[in-house]
């Protein structure tokens, strides 16, 4: 992702009517480099279902690939408003291994009566997130103690809670299946299913799994919904800017950046479809990017986030109460820590003592590869997903792949690497 | 008897879809002070760069003639090692390091990669000697003020035998006395042998040591003058392409109630507690009014104004502040804003733009509630706004999508006037608003300068620039060591009463 494009939609794109034909070239270039990312993403999603023989988009495979990797993309989308603050969060995994354990402990072990049921359990954790986010967020704010040594402390400390609440190296549970459905349930087909191709029969009397061919209409419905939306504020956006006498990045450029996408979307959609249908992590997930998107690029609070990021005191000088914002930003991280240890609890079933270990690093990975920079002020939430999916995938492909978990490692450190290396040669470049 | 020692024909250099040399020519002899001149942007550094080898020899056009021989240069180390110098116009000192350790920093004298401190501070103390300043070698760099780093830069620069030294804008950040003293070092320098080339928007300074001025404009050469036509007005005439009969706007003052009064203001040091840096001032501002505080570096007259603004310096601050008579409450950035306060920062790169982001975004950014319903931004009124004020302050960029840290230094004063413009205060304070800036941006500034005073607000003006405040300012109050030391119509005012305001204050003070 480029620079030029901070919050603001048309960022990068937009020119004033004043400006000459050739504005269209620069556009198309420009756009190259900020879809640059997006191309790699699907580059790397085609290089796997080579090299896994076509597993890679199989509807299972699908369905697994967001279950392991929507805790990373949901801790991104905070961290991706640390970094871009100037800051550094190393105490995610951590904190959510402790609310994994926290949990359980809730859920299972504790006497709570009611109070263990799943739902209130999960409120509970995510105000105790909160309040982890705001008590490191505080010494960083109003007291200027780096981030990094504060969610260092934090990360030990947090790691160290966890594994004295679950008593040393055990592990709790197994968690109550309406708990494990955050993570491995689907949403329920409340329009039925529509079977194009019945299921062959066996001899005996069983349908043989895999034959046959049914669809679960309530995710093709969202599905083609999202897209609909999706072209029609396009669409608006594009209306609208035309009739302010401002103009819009070109036409055909628009409309095939709407059908590449749409087509990619909807090819999911029907894969998964196929199988039992949108995981609920996935629609979690995918609520949660919108609202980030939105609020980094509409909302005043975005906005002063990126202008803390680039200039501190400019920010400061111009009304922004810095120490406030940064608080809430560690609050939020904190919130989605929480709920990304939930969401790796629910996948196991249980709280163990290592979980979370380690992701603080691949989220501040993804959020990196997705073009934000480490001095603050630049970054993106498309960026950071896309990023978090770039190392999914990789994960993904490469254990199917049967590549050893050490050279996994080794892989993506290469790609993190040459991610930057060529993000900053693109903007040193342009 | 001379001779020329530089000699640059037909410079051309082209970035991306911007010529930003075409055919400059530059002819320097040998012991003289040779002044560049131009407007920001008019390609000075670009020249300079192109000479010192920043911008390797086959990026650009034309050819280099140094002491008669056609040079090649690859890098900076091939021009230092023929003896040419440049001193930024950033400092490059490590401020942790001490004054040796900088002067000889990537140079050190060393046997076998192990340093010889003694011999290195033994040459630091005789090069200390020549510039003039009385330091113990070992200081670090962080406790000298600017006016020293300067010196210990050009020390810096003897450390390699410089023959010809090239110094960009060297008192832009220096205060009266320390240019002076760096003006004379260059005339010292001189009567050495040593050539320099000074790149200056200052025109007295010009004036003052100059023995040739190349004047500069939109990369070309306009013409070199001799030191017997050297004259302000021809300078000006030439760097802005029109004649600047008159340097400031006229207007005519419609000056109406008291808006801002501040009683007895007192601001102590925010690290060294016991020290007070304000002591009891007292200013009033009226409506369509420009008032000027004129007064020497280091009078407080910065930390008054940001005291002032939400107590963003300074602490145990007390006194009392009246927005048309009735006390309000500043001690945050967002309440003064609120009660129609701005200030605009004499450092607009620290402390008045998101240099990473662009026009459009830090020209909303002290008002964000003037382009967003419920919190959230309305993206063309954002954009409509913008281009208004693109338009009301003259920014002159391909659009307002441009990142501002790409901007020049007149066109990001104006970006940082506009975000407190669309604040739409009823008091301004500006504080070292032409800094850094060029002839004809200046102008601009106190063309709008004047607009808003005659839209009836009360605008309250920081200058160094004794001209510039006499030229644009109704009332002048003069600050010295933390005091108002006198008040006057600048009608009645001159430079001399100034500064004569200023020494007898100095003189009460002690």
């Amino acid at each position: 992702m480029s620079t030029e494009s901070a919050p603001g939609p048309q960022s990068g794109v937009a020119q004033d009517l004043q400006q000459t034909p050739r504005v269209a070239v620069s556009a198309l270039v420009t756009n190259l480099r900020e879809y640059g990312l997006i191309l790699a993403l699907i580059a790397i999603m085609v290089f796997f279902q080579f090299t896994t023989s076509g597993t890679l988009f199989k509807p299972v495979n699908l369905s697994n690939l967001v279950q392991q990797n929507s805790f990373i993309i949901v801790m991104a989308l905070g961290m991706l408003l640390v970094i871009v603050s100037g800051h550094i969060d190393l105490s995610v995994g951590s904190v959510a291994g402790f609310i994994g354990a926290l949990a359980a402990m809730m859920m299972v072990i504790w006497p709570l009566g009611p109070l263990s049921n799943p739902l209130v359990v999960s409120v509970i954790c995510l105000i105790v997130g909160g309040a982890i986010g705001a008590a490191q967020g505080y010494w960083i704010a109003y007291h200027r103690i780096p981030s990094f040594i504060v969610t260092l402390a934090g990360m030990l400390i947090f790691r160290g809670i966890c594994q004295a609440l679950l008593g040393g190296g055990s592990s709790v549970g197994p968690l109550p299946p309406g708990f494990k459905a955050l993570s491995s349930g689907f949403i329920p087909d409340v329009i039925g299913s529509l079977t194009l191709i019945p299921p062959v029969v066996n001899a005996a009397g069983k349908t043989i799994v895999g034959s046959g061919l049914t669809l679960h209409m309530t995710t093709i419905v969202i599905g083609l919904a999202a897209v609909l939306a999706y072209a029609y504020f396009g669409l608006r956006a594009r209306r609208s800017r035309e009739r302010h006498g401002y103009e819009a990045e070109p036409f055909t450029l628009f409309v095939v950046k709407t059908l590449v996408t749409s087509a990619l979307a909807l090819f999911l959609v029907y894969q998964f479809a196929t199988y039992r249908g949108l995981p609920i992590v996935l629609m979690v997930m995918g609520v949660l990017i919108a609202l980030f998107v939105f609020v980094t690029k509409r909302m005043t609070i975005g906005r002063r986030i990126y202008a803390m990021g680039g200039n501190a005191k400019a920010a400061q000088l111009s009304g922004i109460k810095t120490e406030r914002l940064t608080l809430m930003v560690f609050i939020n991280m904190g919130v989605l820590s929480a709920l990304g240890g939930l969401i790796i609890a629910a996948r196991l079933g249980q709280a163990v003592p290592a979980a979370g270990l380690g992701s603080e690093l691949d989220v501040i990975a993804a959020v990196f590869i997705g073009g934000a920079s480490a001095m603050g002020g630049v970054g993106q939430v498309i960026g950071a997903v896309v990023g978090g999916f770039i190392m999914g995938v990789m994960n993904n492909g490469m254990s199917i792949m049967g590549v050893n978990v050490d050279w996994q490692q080794v892989v993506k450190g290469l790609v993190l690497l040459g991610a930057v290396v060529f993000d900053v040669y693109n903007k040193n470049k342009g | 008897m001379t001779s020329t020692i530089l000699e640059m024909r037909d410079i051309t250099k082209t970035f991306p879809g911007v010529k930003a040399l075409s055919n400059v020519n530059l002819s320097v002899e040998e012991g003289e002070i040779h002044a560049v001149v131009g407007e920001n942007g008019a390609g000075k550094s670009t020249l300079m760069k192109v000479l010192s080898g920043v911008y390797a020899s086959g990026t650009y056009d034309g050819a280099i003639v140094y002491r008669g021989e056609e040079c090649h240069f690859k890098g900076i180390h091939d021009s230092e090692h023929k003896g040419i110098v440049i001193i930024h116009q950033e400092l490059a000192l490590v401020p942790m390091l001490s004054i040796t350790e900088n002067i000889f920093l990537g140079n050190e004298h060393a046997r076998y990669g192990v340093i010889d401190w003694d011999a290195n501070e033994t040459r630091t103390s005789a090069l200390l000697k020549k510039v003039g300043l009385k330091e113990d070698p070992k200081t670090l760099i962080t406790n000298i003020g600017v006016g020293k780093q300067q010196l210990v830069e050009i020390a810096k620069a003897l450390s390699k035998e410089v023959k010809l030294l090239i110094l960009d804008e060297p008192t832009a950040s220096l205060s009266e006395k320390d240019s002076q003293a760096l003006l004379d070092l260059l005339l010292e320098f001189k009567r050495q042998g040593i050539t320099s080339i000074l790149i200056s928007h200052k025109l007295n300074e010009v004036n003052r040591v100059a023995d040739k001025v190349t004047i500069i404009r939109d990369g070309r050469t306009i013409e070199t003058l001799a030191k017997k036509d050297i004259s302000e007005d021809r300078i000006i005439t030439s760097m802005v392409g029109r004649s600047l009969d008159d340097r400031y706007p006229p207007r005519e003052p419609d000056i109406g109630e008291i808006v801002l009064q501040v009683k007895n203001w007192s601001v102590y040091h925010p690290i060294h507690a016991d020290r007070q840096v304000i002591k009891g001032i007292d200013i009033n501002v009226r409506k369509g009014e420009v008032v000027g505080i004129a007064g020497l570096m280091g009078a407080g007259r910065t930390e008054f104004a940001m005291s002032l603004f939400g107590r963003s310096y300074g602490r145990r601050i007390s006194g009392e502040v009246l927005l048309k008579g009735k006390p309000i409450d500043v001690s945050s950035v967002s309440k003064a804003v609120a009660h129609g306060i701005a200030y605009v920062t004499e450092d607009r790169k620290t402390y008045g733009l998101n240099l990473i982001d662009h026009i459009k975004h830090n020209i909303t950014l002290a008002n964000l509630g003037g382009v967003s319903r419920h919190s959230v931004i309305d993206d063309l009124r954002e954009l409509a706004v913008a281009n208004e004020y693109k338009a009301k302050t003259n920014i002159r960029s391909s659009s307002v999508y441009q990142m501002t840290g790409n901007l020049s230094g007149g066109n990001q004063q104006k970006v940082v006037l506009s975000k407190w413009l669309f604040a739409n205060p009823e008091v301004l304070i500006l504080d070292e608003p032409t800094r850094g800036i060029d002839v004809g941006a200046k102008y601009e500034i106190y063309t709008i300068i004047a607009r808003l005073a005659s839209e009836g607000r009360a605008i309250i003006v920081i200058s160094s620039e004794m001209p510039e405040l006499l030229g644009i300012t109704d009332r002048i109050y003069v600050m010295n060591e933390g005091r108002i030391v006198g008040e006057m119509a600048a009608s009645d005012a001159s430079q001399e009463k100034i500064m004569r305001a200023i020494v007898r204050g100095e003189g009460k003070a002690s």
